[in-house]
């Protein structure tokens, strides 16, 4: 039994541990965010659960004063899909960079997603090696020049939406750190969503790749080169709103006036527009905000049901019977005696 | 016994070894295991050895995709497969070819007539006709055309010509029946269950195993049939058991006795997989199976339950233990309880992955980096597989740690007879999970030097643990100095002190005298065996069988002195000597097998008793 709950506050969610980013990391804005937003959750602090992988992002369940878990390289989305499947009653989040989250651990986080078990994965993408001081990262952009790129990469990156999206995530969203309100709107839906909610965070790392979203970020450009997705609003972006996208031929987008853009529809089952909005590359505006979220069953609830239904079906009930159960013989004293 | 109802006198013998033999697509295994449960239900003791190829289906034919089932079954008691079968039956050509070197000399082949014609031979590579070129005079034998007769057993059951085929395997078997004297109508019951949605495969099939019953009979394949009473074993109820089944069912009886959830993580691999599809089976005992995506998801997942307050388990062989190293370390840095299985296989890579090996004791012992002990245990027989999963669990439970548990193919899929154990009398396993959140420290540790375990849900508990190294009390992130030697001192004497706790070891035999026998994992049975064997020689051998291969028994080093010699067969290199002689400066003389077969029994024999004789040993003993 859980202690009645007292209203909590973001204090409560702040343990004692000194927080050890650079100074100027987004990684902080991300930190006070989520701090401020779990009171708003009603869920207590000993039902909330945060598991990370390595990396500068990996560090955040030490600075969250709930039960945390800082696995190693790659492997929080397994490890938490263990602890949900162990005990489905607990809030469980995923903390992981672009190369915890995207190159080490891809598999993992592929198979959280594709199994839909619920998980609130947030992946902060700062497109470079933080921890390891500076190399590239399977989200920085083809032909960046890093510590272990000097000529620049030679491969294409990722892109965490429409990976997500192909491995059937149910929620898909993406945000950026800079951005509080946009940001705290989206976490809350992940935290609302029941199954696997995939967060995609641009964060900004001051010291290996600063500026790596001024292009979409800063405050002059932002309107014109950002669109902001709300269910059931028309696509549309600019400072005037005076920009759209609509259906064009060929399953392609167009780009035009505000006038007749597509309504944007998170609910859809058809994935064609979600990947087509994640997908854009500049000059197209960049989405933001929750592209995907479907209900589907949860891996950890069908688990569940599974057992109950195997309870109610015959068998042997009791370890006795079980260990009794098959062909099975005596032995008296004496047998074997001719 | 009555003898008025049989025709003819029986011929009543201790034991017998019988060798199944056939194509994959024989169904050689299924009619081994048939074979073995009439055996069982007789009260015979007994002991199998299943040998199959790799590949689910080689060429049809050759000697590749030849498929074995040994047993030996006994009115006494039993511990090792055999190694010489009395009776082999030889389903085609290549089975001829690959087993024949086997086969004891003057023992009974029963062959497959039909199946010898020169495209036959060709394929399993004989020069020439070893039914007509003299090969087989040294052996009694009983040719059958079974495809003929099979086809006629089965005429008007409406069956396909291919499926009447396929009934040959009962055949074989009806006719083994015979010539062991064994029950068939407790036989056709079995036959007519196993095939129960189709009556006509049933009809078959069983007309198929009468009939070859029958054969035996009519052409008097033997003067007399032979009979091997039932053993007198330990009175209480039986199962026959294999390894992995024993061991699924061992780690379902800790976790319900700790009242524990338990959570198997895994990704298939022979010869682990059984473990994966027998616990699916029993999901209604608070049991989540989880098929990973790879084996680091497996034991990251099963880390992932344990924090949240079950019983992490997950199993694999070689190549994917290799593969979970890493979290083996997390699990130990944040000293949560976990069962890591490794049932052995033929290594290094994917090596021979039908075939046992112990090749696994180095990886498990020493296998990881930085300073990581994690206790090793290793299961002996395939009803001993019970119990040591069950102690596995326990230490896991008690300490907070990792645990490896080492079986191996032979184990795996081999079989006996098994006491069932009174579910009462299992040792109390209590999680003793932490609730109190006055003066909770996540690292303070009890005198096992285990530390609380506090799963979250638990109010004022909230902590944060991981795998950088931490504070000796608060379990905080700690780079100090002092610290982490502390730390890793604890840990490794965490470990150590099981040593402690553990009962004193009692060698089999004699408990001092010439040889002293030191084995580990499935060479159990061909070393008891061996010991019983050259004792009758004169020699006084002692055998000691470690099930706590890390840490070692603490009083191992005194046991050996009351020898005059240490022999230690391994089917490996020499691991445990290296080990021994590692941890305890304990000398010895190795036995080693590397061929991915167990041992047989005169090989150990021969060993112990050169060494016995012997005033100045080699290091290690050639297999011829
Ligand atoms: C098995 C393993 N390989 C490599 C490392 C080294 N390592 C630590 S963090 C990291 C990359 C982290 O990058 P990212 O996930 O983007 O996180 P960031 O630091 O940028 O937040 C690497 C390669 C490790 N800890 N473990
Ligand atoms: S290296 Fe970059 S990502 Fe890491 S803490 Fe510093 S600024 Fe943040
Ligand atoms: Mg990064």
């Amino acid at each position: 039994m859980s202690a009645p709950l007292v209203k909590l506050t973001k204090k409560d969610f702040v343990s004692d541990q000194e927080v050890r980013w650079c100074p100027g990391c987004a990684d902080f804005a991300i930190l006070a965010g989520v701090q401020k937003l779990m009171p708003e959750l009603g869920i207590s602090r000993e039902k909330t659960v945060f598991i990370s992988g390595i990396g500068c992002a990996s560090r955040f369940p030490y600075y969250m004063n709930t039960y945390g878990f800082h696995g190693i390289h790659g492997r929080a989305p397994a490890i938490a899909t263990g602890l949900k499947m162990a005990n489905p009653d607990l809030t469980v989040w995923v903390v992981t960079g672009d190369g915890d989250g995207l190159s080490i651990g891809g598999n993992h986080l592929i198979h959280a997603l594709r199994r839909n078990v619920d998980l609130k994965i947030l992946l902060f993408d700062n497109r470079i090696y933080g921890l390891t001081k500076g190399q590239a990262s399977p989200t920085s952009e083809l032909g960046k020049k890093t510590k272990s790129s000097p000529f620049g990469t030679v491969d294409r990156p990722f892109n965490p939406l429409t990976l997500a999206l192909g491995a059937g995530a149910t929620f898909v969203a993406r945000t950026t750190a800079n951005d509080m309100p946009h940001m705290s709107s989206v976490l809350k839906r992940a935290a609302a969503h029941k199954g696997a909610a995939f967060v995609e965070i641009w964060q900004n790392c001051v010291v290996f790749n600063d500026g790596a979203f001024d292009e979409w970020s800063e405050k002059d450009v932002r309107d014109e080169r950002l669109l902001k997705l709300e269910h059931g609003k028309p696509l549309v972006y600019g400072k005037t709103k005076d920009k759209g996208l609509r259906i064009g031929g060929g399953f392609t987008l167009e780009m035009g006036a505000a006038d007749g853009a597509v309504v944007h529809d998170e609910s859809r089952d058809n994935l064609s527009l979600a990947l087509a909005l994640a997908a854009l590359e500049p000059p197209w505006p960049q989405v933001m905000g929750v592209l995907r979220a479907v209900d589907l069953p949860t891996v950890d609830q069908l688990a569940r049901e599974q057992e109950r239904e195997a309870e109610k079906s015959r068998g042997p009930a009791t370890l006795q019977a079980l260990l009794q159960s098959g062909d099975t013989w005596d032995v008296t004293a004496g047998a074997g005696d001719a | 016994m009555t003898v008025s109802a049989a025709p003819r006198p029986h011929v009543d013998l201790q034991n017998a070894v019988v060798r199944f033999a056939g194509d994959s697509g024989d169904g050689m295994q299924l009619t081994g295991t048939e074979f073995t449960r009439e055996a069982a239900l007789y009260g015979n003791d007994l002991a199998t050895f299943p040998d199959y190829p790799a590949e689910i289906r080689a060429p049809a034919g050759t000697t590749a995709g030849v498929s074995g089932y040994q047993i030996q079954f006994a009115a006494h008691e039993v511990y090792s497969a055999g190694d010489q079968p009395d009776t082999l039956v030889a389903m085609n050509p290549a089975a001829l070819k690959v087993h024949l070197p086997d086969l004891k000399r003057g023992g009974l082949l029963i062959l497959n007539e039909a199946t010898f014609k020169q495209s036959d031979l060709d394929r399993a590579g004989w020069k020439t006709n070893p039914l007509t070129d003299g090969t087989l005079e040294n052996y009694q034998v009983i040719k059958v055309d079974f495809e003929h007769l099979v086809g006629k057993a089965v005429e008007g059951t409406g069956v396909s010509a291919k499926d009447a085929s396929r009934c040959k395997n009962f055949y074989a078997l009806g006719l083994v029946f015979w010539i062991y004297s064994r029950d068939i109508e407790r036989e056709e019951q079995a036959i007519r269950e196993r095939f129960k949605k189709s009556p006509p495969l049933a009809e078959a099939n069983v007309r198929a195993f009468k009939a070859g019953y029958n054969y035996g009979e009519t052409i008097e394949a033997l003067d007399a049939p032979y009979s091997i009473q039932p053993a007198r074993l330990k009175p209480g109820k039986y199962r026959n058991v294999t390894g992995n089944s024993a061991l699924a069912l061992g780690l379902i009886a800790a976790a319900q006795k700790a009242g524990l959830r338990m959570f198997y993580g895994s990704y298939p691999i022979t010869p682990a997989s059984d473990i994966l599809h027998e616990l699916s089976k029993y999901r209604r005992f608070q049991l989540t199976t989880f098929q990973a995506e790879d084996e680091i998801a497996a034991i990251s997942a099963a880390i992932g339950a344990s924090f949240a307050g079950a019983l992490g388990v997950t199993g694999s062989s070689g190549p994917g233990i290799a593969l979970k190293m890493e979290a083996m370390g997390l699990a130990l840095m944040t000293e949560l309880p976990l069962v890591i299985i490794n049932v052995q296989r033929g290594g290094p890579s994917t090596g021979l992955p039908t075939k046992t090996e112990q090749s696994d004791l180095f990886q498990a012992v020493y296998g990881r980096n930085g300073e990581c002990p994690i206790p090793v245990l290793a299961a002996r027989s395939p009803a001993d597989c019970f119990e040591t999963a069950y102690e596995a669990c326990r230490i896991a439970i008690d300490c907070r740690t990792p645990v490896i548990l080492l079986s191996d193919g032979s184990l795996a899929n081999g079989s006996e007879p098994w006491l069932l154990p009174d579910v009462n009398s299992l040792p109390k396993i209590d999680p003793d999970f932490a609730t109190d959140p006055a003066g909770f420290m996540p690292y303070k540790r009890d005198d096992k030097l285990a530390r609380p375990w506090a799963i979250p849900g638990t109010p004022g508990l909230e902590h944060r643990i991981g795998g950088l190294e931490k504070d000796a009390l608060t379990g905080n992130i700690s780079y100090d100095a002092q610290n982490h030697e502390k730390m890793v001192r604890t840990r490794a004497e965490k470990v150590r002190r099981i040593a402690d706790r553990l009962e004193p070891t009692e060698p089999f035999f004699d408990p001092e005298g010439d040889v002293l026998v030191i084995g580990w994992g499935g060479t159990y049975g061909s070393i008891t065996q061996a010991v019983i064997e050259a004792r009758q020689t004169g020699l006084r051998v002692g055998h000691v069988h470690l099930r706590h291969v890390f840490p070692l028994p603490n009083d191992l080093t005194d046991i050996a002195a009351r020898y005059r010699n240490v022999l230690v067969p391994e089917l490996n290199m020499g691991q445990l000597r290296f080990h021994l002689r590692g941890q305890l400066g304990l000398e010895s003389v190795g036995l080693n097998k590397i061929q991915g077969k167990p041992f047989h029994v005169a090989e150990v024999r021969s060993a112990i008793e050169s060494l016995a004789r012997r005033k100045h040993l080699p290091a290690e003993q050639e297999i011829a």
